[in-house]
């Protein structure tokens, strides 16, 4: 996906609060060249040591096994700390890299938001 | 342009697009781009195009990672091209990349034991699943060969 100007969009859409939860709204395409400012992004969100993260993935088009890894990575530093790592909103693509990947049931996987957060 | 040994049938393999470009990920998406679209065009299903770019990314990455040891100003140069017929009268595509880095023994290139919580091997592992037929070799003077096939079916 590219903005206005045909550059390639942020990856990291929205961050907020809500209620004890920390909700991360990613989107685009995330490839080896995202994962860096991804990885720096979890490490700021953890370093609160919030119960719960939900990573949403509604908005993301496209995910490598960089990105992959780069999740995965924020579930170790999650388990570390007690937080539970939420993941909503699989498009079709990115499902397929998980089956692939055979990670669908290492992470927490919610159709939805409001799921992950109920 | 280097010379890329993709075994070629005789006068049956089409290279349809060549692609050259530096060993940097902020090129990975135009790569993708050019991927998706050209396999499409060359007749592969909607649902595979997608898979097969994933499969390119990967080996691109893998590139730009270890063959390079990181970005850098050093060309990959990938080419497209349909083998018509492959087998049995059907079509193949074939995608072809090289690099002028590293060179390893290409029985080295396994996909790794698929580790839940490891952070890397998952590369190989995701072409292997996606493409039909894969071979790494090494390049005549520098760097690896990549040839990878997809029936279009």
């Amino acid at each position: 996906m590219t903005d206005d100007h045909g550059h390639p969009q942020d990856v990291i859409k929205n961050v907020r609060r809500q209620g004890k939860a920390v909700v991360l709204e990613l989107a685009g395409e995330i490839d080896m060249h995202h994962s860096m400012e991804l990885r720096d992004k979890f490490m700021e969100l953890l370093k609160n040591k919030p119960p719960v993260l939900v990573v949403s993935l509604a908005h993301v088009e496209f995910m490598d096994s960089s990105g992959v890894a780069t999740l995965v990575g924020a579930l170790k530093l999650c388990r570390r700390i007690g937080c539970q790592l939420k993941v909503t909103g699989l498009t079709e693509r990115v499902r397929n890299v998980f089956e692939i990947c055979r990670l669908e049931s290492v992470f927490q996987l919610y159709d939805n938001e409001a799921e992950a957060l109920s | 342009m280097a010379n890329i040994d993709t075994k070629e049938q005789q006068s049956s393999t089409k290279t349809h697009i060549e692609l050259r470009m530096r060993a940097n990920p902020e090129y990975l998406c135009v790569a993708r781009t050019v991927v998706r679209q050209v396999v499409r065009i060359l007749g592969l299903k909607e649902d595979k195009c997608e898979l097969v770019a994933l499969a390119v990314e990967e080996a691109l990455t893998n590139i730009i990672r270890h063959s390079y040891g990181g970005p850098c100003d050093k060309p990959i140069i990938m080419k497209l091209s349909k083998i018509d017929p492959y087998d049995e009268n059907k079509p193949a595509l074939e995608i072809a990349i090289r690099d002028f880095g590293r060179q390893v023994d290409p029985k080295s290139i396994k996909a790794g034991q698929l580790d839940e919580l490891g952070l890397g091997g998952r590369g190989v592992h995701i072409i292997r699943s996606v493409m039909d037929e894969i071979q790494f070799s090494r390049a005549d003077d520098c760097g690896m060969q990549l040839r990878m096939l997809k029936y279009i079916t």
